[in-house]
């Protein structure tokens, strides 16, 4: 057949202008991956996604699915590349699972489970990170944020309002918004946004509903997220893929 | 000449105005209002955004990716010292030192009444005539303590940068070994002459027959990259000179832009010529400022001969002319895409591959960006014909290159060379003695041994993009690597996990090391960590970052060993150090208050 790859040795047939991540979860498998989200053109920073296309590795989330790829993704090899980067993030930024409002709903964490990361691995950087918490309804953890830029998009490519940005370089990269204060209550950003949606982690949260919804009845809780990623992925795009703050993009 | 806190409006529009208010020109009109003011003031930053109507945080966005772009007041004398491992090796770091006390400051602060700060940036390419520094980004070369002391006086007596003695900001081209590319005379146009009498595929055609591959130190090959630019499809096409001379110990496009910009110029208007081009760019890193007037006065100058402008050499229909795009500090933008980006006036991430910019780069249109020696060595192909230019060199890597050499030598300088001498040639040529190593094309480069100075520059074996550091048998090598480990750590764009945190990490177990307290564990972290950079990265930054770490693992691995404690594991927490803050508070300052332990 001439449109289709291998994907640990099983067949995946894919559609033109898809990449291998979007074509392999369309045919229900799974890859493990943090900062693509199925409305949006893929980003390729979190790296989580690697494989091995003919032997080189590469973020299946941006490359272009082409026929007769040799793909491998579930290898030893590639999991433990994929647990050293989760170790990295949890390293890099401030992560306290056991008081987050996001345990159980954040990405971040349910992929740590799933791909059992069970020690830190690094030291962690503790970097400086105050909480922006001057909106009456929204609080912005940015101890949590792992730079995926999915809020960036999602409030320029949906919402129309480039409520955020990334400012800084390495690892003074840190997420920004724009208001002159610096402060989000002085952005016009909505609860009924779609920026207030895409956080994988803990950064954006609503105020006052912190734990309605009590721990162990949450998203993944109730499944790893190798199983809930496959029901999620088939949705129609939001995103316009045009997004002239965003990295990456072109 | 800083007194204003912030331009007053006519300055910021006439800024705004010069760039069209266009906000593809954002970085270049930041850089204008940086000059202007020694900072970007949030007043700054506000207009500008209404002005071009773009949000205020992707100003705010731009402006903190870049180095020398500041976004709060840094002292009406910016001091930046450069900080190769050739200028550590000519005691930067005393002359550093020394300053601060003439000034009474702390390095990476800014003095209390505002006048002055002082601090580090990575190697300025004047690694041939260093220590080197940049005072609100003029270079100033040869630093002695001497020098030091006056440049102190001059700003503590506030005087004008434009008054400083000239001989400071003298820059030598050192140009110890000249070949096909530094002595080439013939007049400027005649590559342009030979093109024209082709046809597009033609010249292309040559291109490839010559066997030119990039000088950037990819080696990719031009005629290629060129035929598939020809061959895209796209409503405009561009040609872009990457003069973004990032990589530490590099200085070669420097001296090819002060001797032979004209053919640097050529080569470009030959590649429009064949892929169909009428703009160009050439992307000058902001280290190279002082070059920018003279280039602009040669881009006139083959205006008024019509070597560029509209109907080029009298043929209707070719029109193509050339910008300048100055960058502000970021090694990242010497990737081509990232260098796009910038140009596009946006921060300088490396963009997602495919698409290419040869199909897909300035403004979504098909893009040819070539090092500055590759357009050089492409406009000499022409004017002394392919054939002859095949004959330089070896066969897979034709033509010259020209080598940057610094370090433990008598001789430092430009060496050019064809393609294919030994590594022990040049030692032997720049008159290096009991050398220990050398550092081939920069930190992302290789490190050589003794046992390897047989082997031979091009791309069949020792690629390489110009640096050639020498370091004779009195050099730590360990220390060489924890410099360029900074390097990195310091130049991430941050875009990916592998490389944001890898190289933050990997400096982390460096210095650890360096301070005593590394085990064996350590060693085996900064391998783990090395795997991931290298089968994980965007880009080639992260790629090669370790390379540093695993080629001086490789061959001085005792210089690593001899630092490491007997244990296998020793906890990074220091107990001591993590009370040095409240000792520093109480006024102690003796030994055992661990200050030091603090500072860093």
């Amino acid at each position: 057949m001439s449109n289709t790859f291998r994907l640990d040795g099983a067949e995946v047939s894919f559609e033109p202008g898809q990449t291998v991540m979007q074509a392999a979860l369309a045919a229900g498998h799974y890859i493990p991956h943090l900062c693509y989200h199925p409305e949006f053109k893929p980003h390729g920073s979190c790296k989580l996604c690697t494989v091995k296309v003919n032997g080189r590795t590469s973020a299946s989330c941006t490359m272009p699915a082409e026929a007769g790829l040799q793909v491998e993704s579930n290898t030893e090899e590639l999991n433990a590349l994929r647990r050293t980067l989760v170790q990295m993030l949890f390293a890099e930024g401030n992560h306290f699972c056991p008081s987050c409002e996001k345990s159980g709903n954040c990405v971040l964490q349910a992929l740590g489970y799933d791909l059992e990361v069970h020690t830190a691995g690094f030291r962690h950087l503790y970097p400086d990170r105050p909480v922006d918490a001057s909106h009456p309804e929204i609080l912005l953890d940015f101890n949590r944020c792992i730079l995926c830029e999915l809020c960036v998009r999602a409030s320029a490519e949906v919402d129309g309002k480039h409520v955020f940005a990334l400012g800084g370089r390495g690892m003074e990269k840190h997420l920004i918004v724009n208001a002159e204060s610096g402060l989000l209550a002085d952005t016009n950003i909505a609860l009924a946004d779609k920026a207030m949606e895409v956080c994988p982690v803990g950064v954006i949260l609503r105020k006052e509903i912190g734990f309605s919804q009590p721990i162990g009845e949450r998203r993944y809780d109730q499944r790893p997220i190798s199983a809930q990623a496959l029901e999620d992925a088939p949705r129609p795009a939001t995103g316009q893929g045009a997004c002239d703050v965003c990295e990456g993009q072109s | 000449m800083f007194s204003r806190s912030t331009p007053d409006v006519p300055d910021l529009e006439r800024i705004l105005l010069k760039h069209g208010n266009d906000a593809g020109q954002l970085l270049q009109i930041l850089t204008d209002v940086q000059q202007a003011c020694g900072y970007i003031s949030p007043d700054a930053v506000s207009r500008v955004a209404a002005h071009l109507q773009i949000p205020l945080a992707r100003v705010r966005g731009v402006a903190s990716f870049y180095s020398f772009l500041k976004l709060a007041p840094h002292g009406e004398y910016q001091v930046l010292f450069s900080d190769n491992i050739t200028d550590r090796m000519l005691g930067n770091q005393t002359l550093l030192d020394e300053m601060c006390r003439q000034l009474w400051l702390q390095p990476g602060k800014v003095s209390e009444d505002g006048l002055v700060s002082i601090g580090l940036t990575s190697c300025t390419g004047m690694c041939d005539q260093g220590p080197a520094l940049l005072v609100n980004g003029r270079a100033i070369t040869r630093l002695s303590h001497q020098r030091v002391r006056e440049i102190a006086g001059l700003i503590r007596n506030r005087t004008p940068l434009e008054t400083w003695p000239a001989e400071y900001f003298m820059v030598e081209d050192n140009i110890r070994r000249a070949g096909p590319l530094l002595s080439n005379g013939h007049p400027p146009g005649d590559a342009l002459r030979a093109a024209l009498g082709m046809g597009e595929t033609e010249i292309v055609d040559a291109i490839k027959r010559s066997g030119l591959r990039g000088r950037g130190g990819a080696g990719f090959s031009t005629g290629l990259k060129w035929a598939a630019c020809q061959q895209a499809f796209g409503a405009e096409k561009y040609v872009v000179c990457n003069a973004d001379e990032g990589e530490p110990g590099t200085f070669k496009d420097r001296v090819l832009l002060t001797r032979q910009a004209d053919w640097v110029f050529e080569g470009m208007t030959v590649c429009a010529l064949a892929i169909g081009a009428r703009q160009g760019y050439l992307y000058l890193r902001g280290e190279y400022r002082y070059l920018l007037k003279p280039l602009q006065e040669i881009l006139q100058k083959r205006r008024e001969a019509t070597l560029l402008g509209r109907d080029i050499l009298g043929h209707a229909g070719f029109d193509f002319d050339i910008e300048i795009h100055l960058g502000a500090g970021a090694y990242v933008c010497g990737e081509e895409s990232a260098l796009i980006e910038s140009l596009e006036g946006k921060r300088g991430v490396p963009r997602n591959r495919p698409p290419f910019p040869v199909t897909q780069g300035y403004r979504q249109q098909p893009t040819a960006v070539n090092n500055v020696e590759t357009f050089c060595s492409a406009a000499l192909a022409l004017a002394m014909g392919v054939e002859n230019f095949r004959l330089i060199g070896t066969e897979k890597s034709s033509g010259s290159k020209l080598i940057s050499v610094a370090g433990d030598c008598a001789h430092p300088g430009i060496y050019e060379y064809p393609f294919g001498v030994s590594v022990r040639q040049v030692l032997e040529d720049c008159g290096a003695v009991n050398t220990l190593a050398v550092q081939i094309s920069g930190p992302s480069g290789a490190c050589v041994g003794q046992n390897e100075f047989d082997r031979k520059l091009g791309f069949e074996d020792l690629p390489t993009a110009g640096a050639f550091m020498v370091f004779d048998d009195s050099r730590d090598m360990f220390e060489v690597a924890r410099n360029f480990v900074h390097f990195f750590a310091h130049e991430s764009c941050g875009f990916c996990t592998p490389c944001r945190v890898g190289t933050s990490m990997l400096k982390q177990s460096m210095d650890k090391i360096a301070a005593g307290h590394g085990t064996r564990y350590d060693l085996h972290e900064i391998e783990k960590l090395d795997a991931v950079l290298q089968a994980s990265s965007h880009c080639g930054l992260g790629r090669t970052a370790c390379n540093p770490v695993l080629h001086t693992l490789k061959h001085f691995r005792p210089a690593y060993e001899s630092k490491l404690k007997s244990l296998d594991f020793e906890p990074a927490f220091d107990l001591d150090g993590a009370l040095a803050r409240a000792r520093q508070m109480t006024g102690r300052d003796d030994a055992g208050a661990h200050l030091k332990t603090e500072d860093e």
